[in-house]
Formats: C-alpha cells, structure tokens, sequence
C-alpha cells in the first residue's frame, strides 16, 4: 500500500538584536535569570511596548531574501493562553496582516546523481516575541521561572505543506539556516535555541485529500528533525492501516526513545481569541525603507553560487559546498583574488579538502581561521608554479596553521622545501638507486609494474620528498628503457 | 447573535475568571447587551472601507536597537510571592 507523505515546517529564528523586540532590555545569552528583564518583558502594570526598528530590518531583509511581498502595513495582534513564562497572558505576535508574505527557497536534495532541486514555498513570516523559560526541576515541587528570553525577537517562518519526505525537510531547514545566517538576521545557534522547527506531518493515499495533521514541536537540530518526522510517518501509517483514525495533536519528540507523544493538551487549548494589540499602532514599512534595506544586503548564496560556477569553472557541488555559509565564501573568494582566477579550482580544494578538515577537527569557525585566505593563496601560487611539490605542501600548510611561519616562500626558503626540477641534480640520485636496487631493476623488466612504483618510492625518499615526482617519472622511465 | 449560558461558561473558563450560574446568567444578559450595540453598528454598510486595526489613524513609532533598560532584579523580586536563585517560583507546571 502506498502513501504520500505531506509536510509543513514553522521555524523560530531568533533575530540578532541587542535589545529585546518591545523594551530596551539586553538579548545576551547567559545572563543569571531575570537579571535582562525588565518591566515591560515581566508586564507589570502600566507598561507599553514600543517596537523596535533593527526587529523590523530582519524582517524585511528576509522578505527581501526570498522574494515575498513586504506589507506597507502590517498589524501586532494579542495571541491569548495562560502560562508562567508568559506574564502577560498574551504573546504579542502578528495573525491577520503578517509583515512577509509569500516568496520562497529554491532547495537541492540528495546528492550526487540522485540530487534534484525543489521550489519551497513560503505562506508568510511574521515578527513575534519569545516567552520566558520555565525549569521544571525541582523548587521544593515548585516550578522556576525566568523571564531572561521572554520578548526576545523572533521571526516565525511558515511554509506550505510542500515538502513530502524527511530527507526535504531537512534539506528546507538547512537552506533556511544557511540563509538567516547568511543574511546575518539570526546567528543559528541550534543548541541555545536560536532556530527551531516544528514540523506538521499527514499522510494520505494518493490523489487522497489531506490527512489529519499532527505536529511536532521544538525541532532544535537537524538529526531530530529527521529521527521525528519518519517515527510520525510510520506512526500514523500504522494507527490507518490498523483502522485508528488520525486526531489533530501536538506532540513532543524524545531524542532518548525516538519517538513522539501527544502532549496533554486540555480542550480549548488552540483557542488563542487573537485580536489587534491595542498598544501597537500598524507597522508601516515605506517603498524607501524597503529600498535602503535592499541596498545593504549581501550577495544572497544562490547567485553566488552561480557565478562561483560562471565566473571560476567550479562544479556546482564544489561552488555549493562553499557558499554553505558567508564566511567560507569569503574566505575562498580571497583565496582567489590573491591566487588567481586560474588556480581558483585548487584554491576550492584546499578551502574544502585541507583547511576544512582541520578547522573541522578543531572545531573551529572558517571565519577564525589561523591561516589567513592570502596566505593559503600564496602557497596555492608556488604549488601552481612547480615550486612546491603537492606532498611538501601538507608541511607548508601545518607551518602556517601553526604559526611557524609567516608566508610560504619564507617557510620554503628556511625548510629547504623547494622542489627540485632540476633533471641534472636529480639523475645522479636516480643512478644511485638503481646501483643499490637491482632486483627492482630486474622484476621491472620482467613486467611487474610495482617494481617502478618502489624506485619512485625510493628516488623521493633519497631526494627527501623535494624531487619533481612527474620528472622522477620520466626520467625513471628514460633510463630503464 | 446572542450568547447561550454555555458560552458564557466558555468564555469563562478561557479567560479563567470563575463565575457561580447567578453570575454567568447576569453576565450572560449583560454581554447579549452589549452584542446588541455592536449589532447596530454592524448595520452600518463598510463595503470598500479597509478594516482599521486601531481607533487613530497613526503609524507605530520605531525605537532605536540600543539596550537602555538596567538589571532591576532585586526590586521586582522584592514584591514576588516567592523567589529562590534569581527564579519566580510558581506552582509546579506539568504538562
């Protein structure tokens, strides 16, 4: 039996502001609890909201990002429910005019021959604030409450239900990371909260109207994202075919079990009774606001992308893999801008082979990188110009990462690394080798090729690693002839 | 449109007032009052009139990203119910 499966995600990006959306209160992570909430964020009596305007900024860079519509007027409205961690009793958020409507993000899914591209599309992103955070631990069989994050700005970003597998709906999360981040609106930090999903699954028979949803909530990383949506999928699969119907609920991910469960959520619980927030007069966003904030935005990574591949001859998958955030495309681009256009493919493999793998391993951010972009171009130029031999690069690269050395010439310079093309300083050395291997010699000539692989082995070995390994070749082949 | 007791009760229980069933029939007449001048300006024909969101016809003004507020803690909590290590505690939440 077949069946289709229909997903949505609403993400929560935290907008990088240092003061809160509606009070002049710090958004700092880490402070001691409710040492960053001021009066309007705890709502004692008497205070207003006041909007403010870097809230609106990201917003309209995002609406801007993924083509939408910006309202030139949009309206807060109260979302009404009761919890601790929301003093107020209302979330201020936006309901009937949202700030961004429609638009959406073109994602790849998969890779290698089975990728293909899928358009996303976007219902709307509205601006809203955070609510506090309760901790359940125990206070004498009392519940702890810190209001540090409520009125934090957030933009929640709604899709259509467009995506119909786990593996697009990660693909989605990810472009929408790597372009908040990119756009510098939200620093993405998944662990501290900063981007979360929920997720609303269904699953019909083909050509089937669509099924009952249910939806997960508080996605804060990629693998459960993953991990939660394919144990809903099957869940609801089985509960139809075992002849259950499917109840609109929301349900909690355990990361430790893997699996989902419905929240116990009381009757009326989804009866917000929105209304337009008396103390917040409609947000009016001018053609000229749009255009100055258009003025500013980056290079978005797609066009990117594309001009990696136009303007340098990268594959896509190389000129994706680099613009996977801002600060590697920096970091390549100035790579190549000293190296040259016509080493920009190496310039690539260094920036994704090498330098990516030991940033990796020390866990650091390309943007902190301890060689900087010109000196990794340097040492591309001299392995270009047959200066360096591929091999003794790897101990140009670690002197630089470890600050031994300033640039490559002064490394190759002070080591001796210069690679040696000079056929007449290396032929005595191959003379050497085969006086003192003449089994090797012999098996050669007898047909085994490996035998030639160990007098190359050999010569490089006697030449410290320094001998032009394409002229050993040719030469080596010269004299055994 | 008028509301039933049931309606009341609802509306009640979602805002969290308690009223006894004296109450919500008072409660009840009063609200369908109110509905009954609503009824009237609903009469009022609006076609082509963009629905406002406020009374005044004015714009929200913008404030500037800049922290201003200070850490006022130690006031605030001094008027909680009950506080340990910079929490508001609250009775136990479990959902």
């Amino acid at each position: 039996m077949t069946w289709e499966v229909v997903i949505g995600l609403e993400t929560h990006a935290q907008l990088q502001t240092k003061s809160k959306i509606f009070s002049g209160a710090s958004t700092a992570f880490g402070a001691e609890p409710n040492r960053q909430a001021c009066a309007v964020d705890i709502a004692l009596p008497g205070v207003l909201p006041v909007l403010n305007r870097e809230a609106v900024v990201c917003a309209i860079k995002f609406g801007l990002a993924i083509g939408a519509e910006i309202a030139p007027r949009s309206i807060f409205a109260r979302k009404n429910y009761f919890y601790p961690d929301l003093p107020k009793g209302y979330q201020i958020s936006q309901f009937e005019i949202p700030v961004v409507s429609g638009g959406g993000l073109t994602i790849t899914v998969g890779a290698g021959e089975t990728a293909y591209e899928k358009f996303v599309h976007l219902t709307r992103a509205h601006l809203e604030e955070d609510a506090g955070k309760s901790l359940h631990e125990d206070f004498h069989g009392k519940t702890g409450i810190d209001l540090n994050r409520a009125g934090t700005p957030l933009l929640e970003i709604v899709t259509e239900p467009d995506m119909c597998s786990s593996t697009e709906a990660v693909a989605y999360a990810k472009a929408l990371h790597s372009l908040v981040t990119w756009i510098g609106i939200c620093d993405g930090n998944m662990q501290e909260g900063s981007f979360r999903c929920d997720a609303n699954v269904s699953v019909r028979r083909p050509g089937a109207p669509l099924g009952t949803r249910r939806e997960i909530k508080n996605l804060n990383s990629f693998r459960f994202l993953q991990q939660a949506i394919d144990y809903e999928i099957q869940w609801q699969i089985n509960e139809i075919e075992e002849g259950r119907k499917i109840q609109q609920a929301t349900v909690l991910f355990d990361p430790d079990t893997g699996e989902t469960r419905s929240m116990r959520s009381k009757e009326d619980a989804h009866d917000y009774r929105y209304f337009p927030d008396p103390d917040l007069l409609p947000l009016e966003i001018k053609a000229d606001w749009i255009a100055e904030v258009k003025a500013g935005l980056p290079e978005l990574p797609q066009a990117m992308q594309a001009r990696f591949q136009s303007d340098y001859g990268l594959s896509a998958y190389d000129a994706a893999t680099l613009a996977v955030t801002r600060s590697s495309a920096q970091f390549f681009e100035e790579t190549v801008n000293v190296a040259g256009k016509e080493n920009a493919k190496a310039c690539a493999n260094w920036v994704m082979g090498e330098l990516a793998a030991r940033l990796n391993r020390d866990e650091k951010d390309i943007s902190a990188s301890p060689i900087a972009a010109a000196q990794l171009a340097g040492m591309v130029k001299r392995i270009a110009d047959g200066t360096l031999s591929s091999k003794l690069a790897k101990e140009v690269f670690e002197a630089l990462w470890s600050g031994e050395g300033q640039d490559a010439d002064a490394i190759i310079e002070a080591r001796g690394l210069k690679q040696v093309s000079d056929a007449s300083a290396i032929e005595p050395i191959i003379d050497e080798v085969l006086a003192a291997n003449p089994k090797s010699v012999e098996e050669f000539r007898a047909g085994k090729d490996k035998a030639f692989n160990a007098l190359v082995g050999q010569i490089m070995k006697a030449t410290k690693g320094k001998a032009n390994p394409q002229q050993v070749n040719e030469l080596l082949k010269r004299k055994l002839s | 449109m008028s509301l039933s007791l049931d309606d009341v009760s609802r509306i009640a229980r979602l805002a969290r007032i308690e009223i006894s069933s004296a109450e919500a029939e008072r409660t009840r007449d009063q609200l369908n009052g109110i509905l009954a001048f609503v009824a009237q300006l609903q009469a009022v024909n609006t076609d082509g009139i963009a629905p406002m969101a406020h009374a005044v016809d004015v714009v929200q003004r913008l404030r500037p990203d800049t922290v201003t507020e200070p850490d006022r803690r130690d006031a605030f909590q001094a008027i909680a119910p009950e506080t340990e290590a910079g929490l508001y505690l609250v009775p136990k939440v479990i959902e």
